[in-house]
């Protein structure tokens, strides 16, 4: 097996260019598990580690960038949480420390798994995602760049340098559902977040569909519930409401992690707990 | 063999084991004795069989069918031959000895030849130079297969064509008791189900053979019980048992999934057949399907009583799902019937149990051993009758506690312990803990790091239960350990083949010699075929049964050192005694150092030490099967969030009949560690199976508890009331723990949402969907 350790990003694209078999690794956190359980036999693994580009984060105005090397725990750092708290609540939910530890962000953007927890919340910030490779750099909303179950538009000699997202200009939440208290997969996740000034509200779901899905209809209808002056919602009893029609936007399977119906239930009861947490509690 | 590395894997106190060390005292009984592997285990250097290394060792690997039921029409090696590096492939043709095995019944291949009954059942296996290569060449075999409908109801396979040439029942036990048509003022009936729990040791299988000069083969394994893996290895091979010695390595957890063969002939056969050493680990998804689980239980029950709570009739019929082999499903289905009705006194009983043969993966051993299953349905009933009796579900369990002298639904009488009230007092005198306002830190709620539970929502119930279970083996099996005890200059050396599983015989061990013999350095030797059998380490029964050979083979060496002390001294034989760690006469006339008292004499015993016999089940389940029985309690306080149906245990209280402590530490580690998986077993452990197929054979959709969803163990005051024929009159502590947590939680989920939940494990949608019509 060849192993590929380039030490800047540009060393790393002109690698990935020779070598588009290869797999490439971050914190290795889905990676080894596929290795460890044999559904993947890289014959060539190229090692973001020392590229140094892809560390670190910043904030350019209104918008937070956030390198593909940032870990879910750094995402959990005070200063990352105040600009984004849903991105931290659910990189909260990955694993276990160490997981959190060696997990990026860029690593759960290239897996691209529908239970990716960092990827609804993505979904509702309309994050962009930046590629990079010998031929330039592109960015790609969210949803372009989620094609279908770990199915990305990256493209086999691309690297995912960073992606950007919104600083917060409202309340936001992220709600994840799994048979255990820590360290579980996604049966069902949530991220709903607000723009007081835009008056806007929008919902990223994970797990109940093939990629990372919005709730357009329910995003629109609650617009008008909302008393945006004073961040209340009009009538708190329109959360139910609200949750059915973020449930109806789910699109969920029946997997041995849950029924169909159950996850279009709970996604139903996250959306509602969730409007009301940031517009009733 | 100077090449293998092995030093670690024998439980010989290092330097650093605690209390072992020359002048200093060692743990006697009562005291939390360390374990002399515990900081190698925390250091990580501890070595497991996972880690066994040798010289040229070459790599295992086996392939495994695909189908839980098929027609091998074809199986073509050469693919797999022809890859360099691969050095044997072996199929069912070369099994030159008996091609089946089992603990119990001898009905399962070595490799399937012809049919296949279980997804996962061994074909061929293969060695090779690197474990990749040995994969590939696995992966090369072309077998083909006429795949067929499995059978997967076990109900059904009463009736069904057979499956295997033994039919599809491994037993059918019936205990009738008394008039079992009386019937009482009140009535209740359900039927239970308890799911397929995995063992889940964190050690997978792995282990290394070695061939010999003499034609033998050396075999290091990580088991329960190294002789019945040497009686089943050496009857494959064609070879006398001696020929095929085992040596127990580094064992990381077992819960039963060690007591059944899984690699090991394997391992025999391809090391014998390259003449090289040849090591083999299962990964994790391997690991699955390479041992049996805990049998699946679908339970219906009547319990009848009269109106002030006296239970006067049960009627239970149990269907045990143990898959396509039989392993220890005869024992399983023995237990389960024969503690059906719970420790309770129950003057007439109907208890109709049926082990199965089904296509489902093969279920056999683990910690609580079919008394699990039946805790859960006949603690549901408990709670079901005093309910109907508007009575306090603890006064219902006082009112019909066993105690000693009561007769069980076997006929046999409790002629040892059993305080069962006492445990059930200790249980409930413990005070609740958790402040009666839910708990309002996001992590703390159901749902936990999920953030998904609001504190308004949650609501708290409160469960309770009491289990019990044999303690060593039963029905007339002649069961005994041997240990071997030399004393030299003062150090004590205990040979034992007991399997360290975790359990904590090593410690044990020690503790009981330092006891009789009064020396502090107690060196255990390797747990090794070239003494006699131990027996498994299972069934509660290392402390009793190994403990007791142990503790006889010290007295044996204690009593020859006193007699040649006392014919130093001129003295008669019995005029001196051990007090302490010196050997004194009653007049003061001799007082001198156990150390010293025997110069550079060495004297050495070996003892094989039975239990008192038990006896068969007769046709209508009576007789006195058992040696002892031990027996626990649990509350439990869970939080719900019912609208999503996520759980959080937020208390669980034990007591336990534990006889007499003999290491508080290592008894509080068995009290959490069987806690845990009971835990498991009521919120999230099942091996899911459709059609015959396993959907969730890792760790990520396999759920344990995490430290999340583990309070605390609070235990309440022990129950210690000495066993009449045990060793210090200790009870084995290690299954009880396991049995009564499981209903206690899921009791505590029925108080917090009303819901009746039958199942265990309790699904979230099981609470969430209740009563949402499905769409």
């Amino acid at each position: 097996m060849t192993v590929l350790l380039p030490d800047s990003l540009d060393r790393a694209c002109a690698q990935l260019a020779d070598h588009p078999e290869a797999h490439v690794l971050a914190g290795g956190t889905d990676l080894m598990v596929e290795v460890n359980f044999g559904h993947r036999r890289p014959e060539a693994v190229l090692s973001l580690a020392r590229v140094p580009e892809l560390k670190g984060w910043g904030r350019d105005g209104d918008t937070l960038v956030l390198g593909a090397g940032v870990t879910y725990t750094e995402l959990c750092d005070p200063a990352i949480a105040e600009l984004a708290p849903a991105l931290a609540q659910a990189a909260r939910t990955v694993g276990s420390p160490q997981i959190r530890n060696a997990g990026t962000i860029g690593g759960n953007l290239g897996t691209g798994s529908p239970a990716g927890d960092t990827l609804p919340v993505l979904a509702a910030l309309d994050a962009t995602v930046e590629l990079v490779s010998v031929t330039g750099r592109r960015t790609l909303p969210l949803a372009e760049y989620c094609i279908g179950p770990k199915r990305t538009a990256r493209d086999a000699t691309e690297i995912i340098a960073s992606v950007s997202v919104p600083v917060a200009r409202g309340p936001q939440e992220y709600l994840k559902v799994g048979p255990r208290n820590a360290m579980v997969i996604s049966v069902a996740g949530l991220a709903a977040v607000a723009d007081i000034e835009g008056r806007r509200v929008a919902v990223g779901l994970g797990s109940v569909g093939p990629v990372p899905l919005r709730a357009p209809e329910a995003e629109a209808w609650v617009v008008d519930r909302i008393d945006w002056s004073a961040g209340r919602l009009v009538d708190p009893a329109d959360a139910t409401e609200f949750g059915s029609l973020v449930a109806a936007a789910a699109r969920p399977i029946d997997d041995h992690r849950a029924t169909a119906d159950y996850r279009r239930h709970c996604v139903s009861v996250l959306a509602r707990r969730a409007l009301t947490r940031m517009f009733a509690a | 063999m100077s090449e293998i590395t092995l030093t670690d894997t024998t439980v010989a106190p290092p330097a650093t084991g605690a209390g072992t060390a020359t002048g200093t005292r060692g743990a006697r009984i009562g005291e939390s004795a360390s374990r002399p592997d515990g900081i190698p285990k925390v250091q990580g250097r501890f070595a497991y069989s996972a880690d066994l290394w040798a010289e040229g060792m070459l790599w295992g690997h086996t392939l495994r069918s695909p189908h839980p039921s098929a027609r091998i029409t074809s199986i073509d090696i050469a693919p797999a031959l022809r890859i360099p590096g691969v050095q044997a492939v072996l199929t069912a043709d070369d099994v030159p000895g008996r091609r089946t095995y089992g603990l119990e019944i001898h009905d399962q291949p070595v490799f399937a030849s012809d049919t296949i009954r279980y997804q996962g059942e061994p074909v061929a296996c293969v060695a090779a130079d690197h474990p990749e290569t040995a994969r590939r060449a696995a992966e090369a075999i072309v077998v083909t297969y006429e795949a067929l409908e499995p059978l997967i109801d076990a109900e059904a396979a009463i009736e069904a064509p057979a499956i295997h040439p033994d039919g599809n029942v491994v037993r059918h036990l019936v205990i009738r008791h008394g008039d079992p048509t009386v019937t009482g003022d009140v009535t209740v009936e359900g039927t239970y189900e308890v799911g397929m729990q995995d063992q889940a040791p964190l050690g997978t299988e792995a282990g290394m053979a070695v061939p010999s000069d003499d034609g033998g083969v050396e075999l290091y394994i990580a088991t329960q019980w190294l002789h019945i893996d040497q009686a089943q290895v050496a009857a494959s091979l064609d070879l006398p048992p001696e020929k095929v010695r085992l040596q127990l390595a580094g064992v990381g957890g077992a819960f039963g999934a060690r007591e059944d063969v899984s690699l090991q002939i394997h391992l025999a056969l391809l090391a014998l057949h390259t003449g090289r050493p040849v090591k083999m680990v299962y990964d994790r998804a391997e690991s699955f399907f390479g041992h049996v689980h805990r049998h699946p239980a679908r339970m219906w029950y009547r319990h009848h009583a009269t109106a002030d709570g006296t239970i006067v009739n049960v009627e239970a019929r149990l269907i045990f799902d143990g898959g396509a082999y039989a392993s220890s499903s005869p024992a399983v289905i023995g237990n389960a019937a024969c503690f059906a009705v719970g420790p309770y006194f129950t003057p007439n009983a109907h208890i109709d149990g049926w082990a199965m043969r089904t296509n489902n993966p093969p279920c056999g051993a683990m910690r609580g051993f079919g008394a699990v299953q039946t805790c859960f349905a006949h603690e549901a009933q408990m709670d079901k009758l005093a309910d109907a009796l508007g009575m306090d579900p603890i006064e219902l369990r006082l009112r019909n506690a066993l105690k000693t002298g009561d007769t069980l639904p076997t006929g046999q009488v409790i002629t040892g312990t059993a305080p069962v009230a006492e445990v059930i007092r200790a249980v409930a005198e413990v005070p609740d803990a958790v402040s009666p306002t839910i708990d309002g830190r996001p992590m703390a709620l159901p749902g936990g790091a999920g953030r998904t539970a609001d504190p308004d929502g949650v609501v708290r119930g409160s469960g309770f239960a009491v289990g019990f279970k044999n303690i060593a083996f039963s029905e007339g099996f002649d069961d005994f350990s041997t240990a071997r005890v030399r004393l030299d200059r003062g150090v004590a050396t205990v040979t034992c083949a007991c399997a360290e599983v975790g359990q904590g015989f090593v410690t044990i061990a020690q503790q009981f010699t330092r006891e009789v013999l009064g020396v502090d350095e107690v060196v255990l030797a390797p747990a090794d075929t070239t003494i006699g059998s131990a027996g498994s380490t299972s069934a509660s029964r290392q402390t009793w049964m190994s403990g007791g050979a142990v503790k006889a083979a010290a007295e044996a060496v204690r009593e020859r050192m006193l007699a040649l002390v006392a014919a130093d001294h001129g003295l008669a034989p019995g005029s001196l005694r051990v007090d302490d760690d010196r050997i004194v006469s009653d007049d003061g006339a001799v007082d001198l150092p156990v150390t010293e008292a025997l110069g550079d004499r060495v004297v050495e015993e070996t003892v094989e030490y039975h239990h008192e016999p038990t006896y068969p089940l007769d046709e209508h389940g009576q007789g006195d099967a058992h040696l002892s029985f031990a027996f626990v309690a649990h509350r439990a306080v869970v939080d719900v969030d019912p609208e999503l149906g996520l759980c959080r245990l937020v208390d669980l209280v034990t007591s336990q009949d534990v006889g007499k402590v003999l290491n508080p530490l290592q008894l509080l580690g068995q009290l959490e560690g069987g806690a845990a998986q009971g835990v498991g077993l009521a919120l999230m452990e099942e091996i899911l199976v459709t059609d015959g197929t396993v959907r969730n054979a890792s760790f990520t959709d396999y759920l344990i508890p995490t430290a999340l969803d583990l309070p605390d163990l609070r235990v309440g005051e022990l129950v210690e009331q000495p066993e009449p024929g045990a060793p210090f009159g200790a009870k084995g502590v290690g299954e009880p723990p396991t049995i009564s947590s499981t209903p206690a939680v899921v009791a505590a989920v029925r108080a917090a949402t009303g819901l009746a939940l039958p199942r265990t494990p309790v699904r979230p949608s099981d609470i969430a969907l209740a009563g949402i019509e499905a769409p």
